[in-house]
């Protein structure tokens, strides 16, 4: 397993991102926390700051994609599959929702006031879907209301025609729910998805695409958090022929933390591209992003783009970002790009790590030493790697039927 | 009765592809079944190279000398093979493995080295029992293997190991080093309990005396440059602790 691939980084000065091989990145883990200075990454000066970037609602202010725009320059245009080019016509995939007692599901026009309270589109495709979805699914928890169970929504494909969906999920002050977001059948379909987190409230939402084989998906996924607001996001991708999530935090108040999580298992032919941001406008406010990947057969290409930005006003910010992709047999390629801008000196820590390769060997060895063959030890290894985010829904049934799907994958490729 | 016989080993780093760095000088040592062996020495000596080489490590490459167990050598074994013949290394630093759950690692462990899977309901009152008697507490059994552990706990879960896994020999790796009085003394009746249980041989590489206070060693090595300088009773520990290594430093 030659094939290690961490690339699109221009940025050499940051330790653990020209690092290969997972064991050599671990070891400078500990101390790659990036120091404040007066200029940025090479990337933002290149390309201006990330909080400058357009952003509207509309899909004329966007200009056609070349591919070789800053935030499309890893993704095979061509497999949009019109996404970015048509009108998106097509019938969304349909959308059922089970949900606890208290919880309002409805169904509302383009015209709602609340729609666009927690996101506005920053690529053309995102826009695109927002200026040709006709509507919108909206999930209300009130305020004070702690769930009993999660609330789930089946998202099912069922044509190929290029079509545009709009999902809003807020929770109201002091209130705490779960929301599974479930992704299969067939579709060619951008997406917008906003989470309204209300002060002092408490969403995790787990974005699950697990679609068949043609599915082309693109999926920008919008929270903005109240004061003291908690918000967990676990995104894992398993299907779909070329699948784009675009997952983002801001901070509105003092406060409140992120976690975002991801996992995605990429096989031959498949590309699975995550790019994320977190932005830091506001004071003490926490964020955690944990993206890890298990790539395997040829053509398989995943991404991972992390962008934090910490603004001058952003006093006391507690940030770290972490991407481990797992190469399980020659042929796939990873890019793996950490960004972090920061304009503020007086922050709690900013960090982050990228590392693409085989497995550790300290694992291999420990286990090892405690008895277990050199296979067994493998296969642990393997499974716990990609169990690290699976562990994070804290659902039981769906962290089974999710290690399920994963042993079928790793079958694949007789790991 | 079984036996640990270290003939003139000598052994280097793998530095990189190309260069080695020679640790070890020729040591000789021979541990029988039931008895506690000290190794002392100070930092940079080599004493946790020898504990590598002998469970396996692969950074270490034996360039010439035998680690035998009960006649059989042990250097042609993989790390695997040499745990599930007996051998057990507590380590200093243990690793932490991501998304592998203690009770499914255990498991695995026991079952690899006893040949076949433990009985799911006296393994789970042993593992129990053994958790309770070094004031474990029972939730890290859900936990991953060693991760957000704290220094003190990952040295105990290192114990509860090699009580449940019963080695011939457990090989200890300054398994004192960063542990207060009170973790000491619960590690320390572990590897008390496992040595009478099982009748298990031990060495005990360990820079200070503080850990012979709980664990008494029959025999005590001094051991400078790769090599052991000089062998005697516990009394020999006394000394240590009074005069320090200055002595033996520079005699090579």
């Amino acid at each position: 397993m030659a094939n290690e691939e961490n690339q699109g980084h221009n940025n050499p000065a940051i330790p653990g991102m020209d690092v290969e091989g997972e064991k050599l990145a671990s070891e400078l883990t500990a101390d790659d926390t990036i120091r404040v200075s007066k200029h940025n990454t090479d990337k933002a000066e290149i390309d201006g700051s990330r909080a400058e970037r357009k952003t509207s609602y509309k899909v004329e202010d966007f200009a056609p994609l070349t591919g070789r725009e800053e935030d499309w320059r890893f993704t095979p245009i061509k497999r949009l599959a019109g996404l970015h080019t048509d009108a998106l016509t097509g019938t969304a995939p349909v959308i059922e929702v089970e949900a606890p007692a208290g919880v309002t599901v409805e169904t509302v026009g383009r015209e709602d006031s609340r729609i666009g309270s927690a996101g506005i589109p920053e690529d053309r495709v995102a826009a695109n879907a927002w200026s040709n979805f006709s509507e919108a699914t909206v999930i209300t928890v009130p305020a004070e209301a702690e769930l009993e169970g999660h609330i789930e929504v089946a998202i099912k494909g069922t044509e190929m025609a290029p079509a545009a969906q709009h999902i809003l999920v807020e929770t109201k002050p002091f209130s705490k729910a779960v929301v599974v977001l479930r992704h299969t059948g067939s579709a060619v379909v951008s997406q917008n998805v906003e989470f309204k987190v209300g002060d002092s409230s408490s969403l995790t939402v787990i974005t699950l695409q697990q679609w068949e084989d043609d599915a082309v998906h693109a999926s920008a996924q919008y929270a903005a958090l109240g004061r003291d607001a908690k918000f967990k996001h676990v995104n894992i991708s398993l299907g779909g022929k070329t699948v784009r999530v675009t997952p983002s935090t801001r901070f509105s108040a003092p406060g409140a933390e992120t976690e975002m999580y991801g996992l995605y298992f990429v096989d031959a032919g498949q590309h699975i591209e995550n790019r994320l941001f977190v932005a830091h406008t506001v004071p003490n406010c926490k964020s955690r992003v944990t993206y890890k990947g298990a790539l395997q057969g040829r053509g398989a290409h995943a991404v991972w783009v992390g962008d934090v930005l910490i603004g001058k006003e952003a006093e006391g910010t507690d940030t770290y970002e972490l991407n481990r992709n797992l190469i399980l047999e020659d042929g796939p390629r990873a890019d793996s790009v950490p960004n972090l801008e920061i304009e503020t000196g007086l922050i709690a820590g900013a960090g982050h790590a990228s590392t693409t390769g085989q497995l550790d060997e300290d694992h291999l060895w420990y286990l090892q030493a405690r008895g277990i063959p050199a296979e067994e030890a493998r296969r642990l290894v393997v499974r716990g790697f990609l169990n690290e985010i699976i562990q994070q829904i804290r659902i039981d049934s769906l962290e089974e039927q999710l290690m399920d799907a994963l042993e079928a994958e790793l079958s694949i490729s007789n790991n | 009765m079984a036996t640990l016989e270290i003939k003139d080993l000598h052994v280097s780093v793998i530095l990189d592809d190309e260069n080695t760095k020679p640790i070890l000088k020729g040591v000789n040592l021979t541990i029988n079944s039931g008895e506690i062996h000290a190794v002392m020495g100070p930092n940079g000596s080599g004493k946790s190279t020898l504990a590598a080489t002998i469970a396996g490590h692969p950074k270490y490459q034996v360039d010439s000398g035998e680690i035998l167990l009960d006649g059989v050598d042990v250097t042609e074994m993989s790390v695997d093979e040499r745990a599930r013949a007996g051998l057990f290394l507590a380590m200093q630093y243990p690793v932490e493995i991501p998304g592998v759950t203690m009770s499914n690692f255990l498991r695995s462990a026991k079952t690899a080295v006893a040949g076949e899977a433990p009985a799911l309901r006296t393994w789970t009152k042993d593992v129990k029992g053994a958790m309770e008697n070094l004031s474990i507490d029972p939730a890290f059994i859900a936990r991953n293997v060693n991760e957000g552990f704290s220094g003190g706990e990952k040295k105990r879960h290192e114990i509860l190991q090699l009580e449940l896994l019963k080695p011939k020999f457990g090989i200890l790796d300054e398994t004192d080093s960063g542990l207060d009085v009170d973790a000491l003394k619960v590690v320390s009746e572990g590897v008390n309990r496992a040595h009478q249980a099982n009748d298990m041989g031990v060495m005990l590489i360990t820079h200070y005396t503080r850990i012979l206070r709980y664990i008494k060693p029959d025999f005590v090595h001094v051991f400078v440059d790769g090599k052991m300088v000089e062998q005697g009773g516990p009394e020999l520990a006394d000394r240590l602790e009074e005069e320090g290594y200055e002595r033996y430093i520079g005699k090579k």
